[in-house]
């Protein structure tokens, strides 16, 4: 069982959707199940991969047992076995999460609602196994259109919203596709470790470098980096909640994956570092990124369109990185998708366990929230001591490599952002903790006697367990730090660099 | 120079017809003539693929039918590449598929504020 694991955890999310189609039709509360069912047999399948990964070294998955460069391989390494199992559990979670939130916002679409929603994850999880370049562009575009119908079952404003994400979106994909194309015509071969092996004889080829810059630009469209980020935050903020919940940690991140994989893998970072000589115009746009989101997130007025922005600015954190073309960066962005991933999937779920108690997420209606909702603003501290960086949280450690890599390269600038960033996510979060916790509900002079009248009303637990959860995690992440980088990022750096 | 450019003309009219498609897409601002940029653009990228694939005077990549296939070694230059269209197969679909979505949307962001211009409606989203 354990040698078919890796296409199980794709299999399985991709048959429960037929599944969920037809029995959904006549028993539309049977969808759920069905749907958390299938992910946990995904989340299952990946953890083992992930163990069979941690104690063989990189494993290779054949499909239909066509030998690698004619026939379509999964390859599993240390860059995206983690990867994996982070996408599985994080939407195991955001499924158990959906429950109740989809049965409010969207109660006569159950069915439907599910099986897009496990066709979505089917296709991340797709996007970061897939070892053939071709393979990638159709998952990218499963994942891409699932995404589209998912953000826009909120209607009103997501309508207009999705439709210029649609537009950016499939720019973005057939960037992709013509890259590759390129790449094609020069080798000869889809296959990421095949191209690879023939590309290093290939550096000095322009129609080489024309591929490499379109796919990194395809990449840069899907996943808001700064000059092309305008469809990321009003999709992401009319969407349902669920919907967000799942896009927003992940979609993002699987770009900047297949952005890190064809940067190591397909190409090398003795190409993109040493031959090509732009890469720290990279991080100076990074930089900018980074600016430009936070500038935006602090004046906003509406958490959720707030909180859309800083994931903006953390696009900037993973490309900088990613570009710094020194160790520390590259163990940064890598270590960072991760911590990103579930950064943003606990203050979503924060969010949208307010939307679901108070229907908005405009900051002046929130005074007392800390009081009426306990439960979820200690997710949502959590989550935000993570995006500012407080030691024993995940955002912290990233933020650390992130910074030492800006510093070995030199790149004052980019150290700078990142602290700004800082910065405002502590002004964002103080803000937050001022109109919350301090202030007055309703009557014009503070009552001793307040508290008293304030009732919890806390979102239901089957949606404030599993953001606990995911907060949790952010911690353990920061504790196990040392053996992550150690045990799974190590090993990438010193095979690429 | 010229020479080169006459050759490779193929390429040189899929990137005009991508462009055409790139330049709908970000500039007009009717929904509809996106949709068909989009299409455009996706067009060009499917030549793209074909015309790489495709060989003056070649037959089908079927070893037991060709010509005297049988009997001679096969010599790959014979045969038109048949991965580039199996790929574009994949291609077209995800294509009518991006489409449709774009079409439908375009069509209920219009039963919202009847309208397909782009700045009438973001005019009436902002009321």
């Amino acid at each position: 069982m354990s040698t078919q694991a890796p296409v199980l955890m794709i299999i399985a999310p991709l048959i429960a959707s037929i599944f969920i189609t037809l029995i959904g039709w006549f028993r539309p509360k049977f969808s759920h199940p069905i749907a958390v069912i299938s992910l946990l047999i995904s989340s299952i399948a990946s953890i083992q991969v992930f163990q069979m990964v941690l104690s063989n070294g990189p494993q290779q998955y054949f499909l239909g047992n066509w030998p690698a460069p004619f026939g379509i391989e999964y390859v599993i390494d240390h860059l995206n076995s983690l990867l994996l199992v982070t996408i599985s559990v994080v939407a195991t979670l955001v499924a158990l999460y959906a429950k109740r939130s989809v049965e409010k916002e969207l109660p006569d679409k159950l069915a439907n609602y599910y099986t897009l929603f496990v066709l979505l994850v089917t296709g991340l999880l797709g996007i970061s196994i897939t070892g053939d370049a071709f393979n990638l562009y159709v998952l990218l575009e499963i994942a891409a259109l699932t995404s589209y119908a998912l953000i826009a079952f909120a209607k009103g404003r997501s309508l207009m919203a999705t439709f210029n994400y649609v537009m950016m979106g499939s720019i973005g994909a057939c960037f992709y596709l013509l890259g590759v194309g390129y790449l094609f015509i020069k080798t000869g071969t889809l296959n990421m470790t095949n191209l690879s092996q023939i590309l290093v004889s290939l550096h000095m080829s322009q129609a080489v470098l024309v591929g490499f810059v379109l796919i990194i630009l395809g990449m840069w469209v899907k996943m808001a980096f700064f000059p092309v980020h305008g469809w990321l935050s009003n999709a992401y903020t009319y969407a349902p909640t669920a919907s967000t919940c799942l896009i927003a940690p992940l979609m993002t991140k699987v770009s900047v994956y297949v952005m890190i994989r064809v940067m190591t893998s397909v190409f090398s970072t003795e190409y993109v570092f040493n031959h090509l000589s732009w890469h720290l115009v990279v991080v100076a746009m990074a930089s900018v990124a980074i600016l430009v989101g936070s500038m935006m997130a602090l004046s906003q007025r509406d958490l959720k369109k707030c909180m859309t922005y800083l994931v903006v600015a953390e696009i900037g954190y993973m490309v900088g990185g990613a570009w710094l073309g020194n160790p520390a960066g590259m163990t940064g962005a890598t270590y960072h998708i991760i911590a990103d991933a579930a950064m943003t999937a606990c203050l979503f779920m924060a969010v949208g366990c307010i939307i679901y108690k108070h229907g908005h997420t405009s900051l002046d209606t929130m005074k007392g929230i800390f009081r009426k909702m306990p439960l979820t603003m200690l997710g949502f501290v959590v989550g935000m001591l993570s995006m500012i960086g407080v030691p024993p949280t995940c955002g912290f450690f990233s933020k650390w490599y992130l910074i030492s890599g800006a510093i070995e390269a030199g790149q004052w600038h980019f150290m700078l952002a990142l602290l700004f960033s800082s910065l405002v996510n502590a002004i964002i979060f103080f803000r937050i903790i001022e109109i919350g916790f301090f202030g007055s509900l309703g009557s014009e002079t503070p009552d001793p006697h307040e508290h008293q009248d304030v009732a919890v009303k806390e979102a239901p637990l089957s949606m404030v367990l599993p953001m606990l959860v995911v907060a949790g995690a952010l911690i353990g992440i920061g504790i196990y730090t040392s053996d992550i980088i150690s045990l799974v990022i190590q090993p990438l750096i010193s095979a690429t660099f | 120079m010229l020479q080169e450019l006459i050759a490779s003309y193929n390429y040189i009219i899929v990137v005009v017809i991508m462009m055409i498609g790139l330049w709908a897409m970000l500039a007009k601002q009717n929904l509809i003539k996106k949709c068909i940029g989009m299409a455009i653009f996706q067009t060009g990228i499917i030549l793209f693929y074909i015309s790489m694939g495709a060989k003056k005077g070649s037959t089908l990549p079927i070893l037991e039918h060709a010509h005297d296939g049988a009997h001679h070694a096969v010599v790959a230059a014979h045969y038109a590449n048949p991965l580039t269209q199996i790929l574009m197969l994949t291609a077209i679909v995800v294509g009518v598929a991006t489409l449709g979505v774009a079409l439908t949307l375009a069509q209920k962001v219009y039963q919202q504020n009847r309208s397909y211009h782009e700045d009438k409606i973001l005019e009436k989203l902002s009321k």
